[in-house]
């Protein structure tokens, strides 16, 4: 049944997307985490996904192939007060984009739900043909 | 024995069977709408249904032999059908070319599609039963 690798293909959708969510989250609220565990500035990460064949079928789902942290600089805010600032009285800060963050988070949320509503069509599509000549 | 009985029904079947395929297609492409470099594809329900039919019924797709000495060539349609990539309406940066419009359209239009040809096989139940009990 064709039917039922579509429950694979969204659920590899909605864990896919879900992971997103769970970066832009990681990433929004770090936002002015000068460090961190390591010692380092904190630095915006993002998932990268790539298109996996589901076997034996036409079927295409997606997982998240890695997290790549942004390398872009981290971001200067003159503080002198604080404990972790450079000789000039700099202050290392994350360099998480919140308007880019906020962009992402909706556009996660949003392919979640449609794999959501895709599930939920295929789910009427067997229950129907479960019914089939009554 | 029920030759125009079965016929109807093998229609069908071939029809749903077909609907299930592109409705997987669909999911993957819905499914991995936010992969960089994933191409939509899909496939002509009604080339496939054609072509399907053909084979089932005979001699339909096979290779024209005009001379005595040319092979007979092998009808491989049973792998199932040839998908196709989308001409994308719109370049994105990542080199995907989902149109989540166009997909969903398409997803909740196979799905109705499907419904109905499920719907028919329940009417011909009926009709057949109508017609044993009088």
């Amino acid at each position: 049944m064709s039917l039922f690798s579509i429950f694979n293909v969204a659920g590899s959708g909605m864990s896919a997307q879900s992971q997103r969510l769970n970066v832009v989250a990681s990433n929004l609220a770090n936002a002015d985490s000068a460090t961190s565990s390591t010692g380092q500035v904190y630095r915006a990460k993002q998932v990268v996904f790539s298109a996996v064949p589901v076997s034996g079928t036409d079927a295409t789902g997606v997982q998240v192939e890695q997290v790549v942290e942004d390398k872009s600089p981290p971001r200067l805010k003159y503080d002198p007060q604080n404990p972790l600032a450079d000789g000039k009285g700099y202050v290392d800060m994350p360099n998480v984009n919140v308007v880019e963050e906020m962009v992402n988070m909706i556009s996660a949320s949003r392919s979640y739900q449609t794999n959501v509503d895709m599930m939920n069509a295929a789910k009427t599509m067997l229950q129907k043909t479960l019914t089939l000549g009554q | 024995m029920m030759g125009p009985v079965d016929s109807n029904m093998n229609f069908q079947e071939v029809a749903l069977r077909l609907r299930e395929q592109r409705q997987q297609v669909l999911a993957s492409n819905i499914a991995n709408a936010d992969t960089p470099g994933y191409k939509a594809r899909d496939f002509n329900f009604n080339q496939a249904l054609a072509a399907a039919l053909g084979q089932t019924g005979g001699n339909a797709m096979n290779m024209a032999q005009t001379a005595s000495g040319h092979m007979q060539g092998i009808n491989d349609t049973s792998t199932g059908v040839a998908l196709q990539y989308r001409n994308p309406q719109q370049n994105t940066v990542n080199g995907n070319t989902v149109d989540l419009d166009t997909e969903r359209n398409q997803f909740t239009d196979n799905a109705l599609s499907y419904e109905a040809s499920l719907t028919m096989v329940t009417m011909h139940f009926k009709k057949m039963l109508a017609a044993i009990q009088g």
